[in-house]
């Protein structure tokens, strides 16, 4: 219980900044951010690129449920999909404190351009997002139905959610399956194609050397199933029951992102190679930033130590059995990509695309340096504190256990 | 008598299709009445020998189109040619391309920016953009600034700055566009006439090339043989920045 202690007063205590952090976007506007016009993006399109690939890697986790019937992970399926609706919204929100004009967000519906990558972000985001609140609605079904009867707050709620459906039948349930089963095959396909296309984004944008590459759009993918295994690791050792109840599906998951992290070492590894060899000075300038520039703890301790080389240690070590250990190493992967975030973005818009600019001016607004002012980070621990109330509250109102297992049913499907 | 050759099924499929031909051809005739050809493409020779690196193009394009604290729509860069033997800075005033294939155009995700049909230059729909500031990463030349909202301070009697850009004369008020926006240079779009013609004697002229001290900003109708710019590219040897990209840049230099 002292886990989940810890994970609510954290996020409670998250609230504060984000409560300030708020007032001053409201009041404000964007004027104390430390942004500019050659590093117009930094740390919320980080963190929402971050909470994009958590979002989509815990969906395509619970998709080894409810599509690959893989029954290990079962008892875990209902809190994939919860850990993917819980951090989309909070995407969302960075994307909105970011924008200029946030009260123009719903102009993407209206005045779609089919040319424009963020568009096409933005419909599978959306697709995504109604695929899996429905899909979630026909697990939890029959459960909410039940759950009416419980007294005070959680009855009360259950209720509410269930919208008005009073089935409890065993043809009931065994309908929510078939439902669950087409959406998850939709999600599926949507999760991989969501985050693909957020590293799609970035690209095409050709004169961006550092992210002008192929693989980008790939890396997007993996790294996306990676940290969202790693958050499954890591929640399920805290919630339902914790590690006592999960030991097996811990150890699993830890093996899984054991894999999936040789694979990004390989990807980036290729990246990075290919880039370096073929001598672009702009690549090469990212990368120098990356290993050696003002902030090289970001990728030494950040990405390779904390992220991969701890992790690795564990997981392929006896250690890897033991799921409190894999569950840190979870949380060190975790902390390695919000450095692999924060170097994609940064560094890549770093290089000036115009030599002499940033002298040619002499305007914070207009320099190739960029660290987060106070105001940013405020705003950006903040959501970090709603996503942990956001996940504590489902679990505490949403059946997210498996007292009534709607799916599998490998015969059905 | 002999029987038509010409079977009912036969005379209907060719009605149709001779349907659909016509309505081809008159979208066509509709499309080519209604879109205006293009009449010019403006754009920009600049001297880089005869630059003396004073940097009046700055603030003539500060003072013209009141851009905030952030916000340059020409900058004057000292670098040294990379690669060249001495280090004695070449002064190059940048301001926005107007690139025949703009890669900031494709990427807005809700058609905020587009390339002007009649005279090729690309504009901001200030009432349209989102602020994503996508464009503004795309842009391979930091053409574009966002505007975050920043002020110069002014005496209070001076009152809010009025920018006359693409004759919208906005007050700067918080909260309200071009704050939130993207923005870049324009040509001076507002000083054109009503046929979108520019007048150099009478000073509806870029503010830049108007302002040049020592006569380094050439602009004028890259389409019309006859001008300083058209001119000048055939008689003397010109270089666009990053050809490698295809974005066809409309501003070219001398060295």
């Amino acid at each position: 219980m002292t886990l989940k202690r810890a994970f609510w007063i954290l996020g409670i205590a998250g609230l504060i900044p984000l409560a300030i952090g708020l007032y001053i976007r409201l009041v404000m506007g964007r004027e104390l951010t430390n942004l500019g016009s050659i590093v117009p993006w930094g740390l919320w399109i980080a963190q929402y690129i971050y909470l994009a690939g958590l979002s989509a890697g815990a969906y395509v986790v619970s998709a080894l449920v409810y599509v690959f019937h893989v029954e290990r992970l079962e008892p875990i399926g209902r809190l994939a999909v919860f850990a993917a609706i819980v951090s989309l919204p909070l995407g969302l929100l960075a994307v909105l404190l970011d924008l200029g004009h946030w009260e123009r967000f719903w102009y993407v519906a209206a005045f779609w351009n089919l040319s424009s990558p963020m568009a096409w972000m933005i419909l599978l985001y959306s697709a995504f997002m109604v695929v899996v609140l429905i899909q979630f609605w026909f697990l939890m079904r029959r459960d909410l139905v039940a759950a009416r009867s419980t007294p005070g707050w959680r009855g009360r709620v259950a209720g509410v959610l269930a919208l008005g459906s009073r089935e409890t039948s065993d043809a009931g349930a065994s309908r929510d399956a078939r439902v669950v089963a087409v959406l998850a095959r939709i999600g599926l396909v949507l999760a991989v194609l969501f985050p693909t296309m957020v590293g799609g984004l970035f690209g095409v944008v050709s004169s961006r050397s550092y992210w002008y590459s192929g693989l980008f759009p790939v890396v997007f993918a993996l790294s996306a199933v990676a940290s969202g295994a790693a958050l499954l690791a890591l929640v399920s050792s805290i919630f339902q029951d914790g590690w006592r109840a999960h030991r097996d599906l811990i150890v699993t998951l830890g093996k899984i992102l054991l894999g999936l992290l040789f694979l990004e070492l390989l990807l980036q590894a290729a990246e990075i190679g290919v880039g370096l060899y073929a001598n672009d000075p702009a690549f090469h300038e990212s990368v120098m930033l990356v290993m050696f520039g003002p902030y090289w703890f970001v990728f030494w301790i950040g990405e390779v130590a904390i992220g991969f080389l701890i992790p690795v240690a564990i997981l392929a070590s006896s250690l890897g059995r033991d799921p409190r250990f894999v569950a840190l190493a979870a949380l060190g992967s975790l902390v390695g990509f919000v450095g692999l975030r924060l170097n994609i973005v940064i560094p890549g818009l770093s290089p000036q695309e115009i030599a002499g600019l940033s002298e040619a001016v002499w305007d914070p607004r207009v320099s190739p340096n960029y660290f987060p002012s106070l105001f940013e980070w405020l705003l950006a621990i903040g959501m970090v504190g709603l996503w942990l109330v956001l996940f504590g509250l489902g679990e505490l109102f949403l059946p997210l256990g498996r007292e009534h297992p709607v799916a599998p049913q490998p015969s059905e499907a | 008598m002999e029987e038509s050759a010409i079977s009912r099924r036969d005379l209907l499929k060719h009605a149709a299709a001779g349907a659909v031909a016509t309505s081809i051809v008159a979208n066509q005739a509709v499309a080519a009445a209604t879109m205006p050809p293009r009449k010019h493409r403006w754009g920009m020779v600049i001297d880089t020998q005869r630059c003396v690196g004073c940097e009046a193009c700055v603030i003539a394009c500060k003072v013209e189109n009141q851009t905030p604290p952030g916000v340059y729509y020409t900058v004057v860069t000292h670098e040294p040619l990379p690669g060249g033997t001495t280090d004695r800075p070449v002064f190059m005033t940048k301001p926005c391309f107007h690139c025949e294939n703009p890669p900031c155009v494709p990427v807005c995700p809700v058609h905020a920016t587009y390339k002007r049909e009649s005279d090729g230059i690309v504009v901001v729909d200030y009432d349209r953009c989102i602020g994503c500031r996508y464009c503004i990463v795309a842009c391979p030349y930091a053409a574009r600034y966002a505007d975050f909202g920043d002020d110069y301070e002014f005496l209070p009697a001076a009152g809010a700055p009025v920018s006359p850009e693409y004759k919208q004369y906005r007050v700067r008020t918080a909260g309200q566009s071009p704050i939130g926006n993207a923005r870049k240079c324009t040509f001076c779009l507002h000083l054109q006439d009503e046929s979108g013609n520019y007048d150099e004697a009478s000073g509806r002229w870029p503010a830049c090339a108007k302002t040049c001290t020592g006569h380094a900003i050439h602009f004028g109708d890259l389409d019309d043989p006859g001008s300083v710019v058209s001119r000048l590219l055939r008689e003397r040897n010109a270089i666009r920045l990053k050809e490698e990209l295809g974005t066809k840049p409309n501003v070219f230099y001398l060295l």
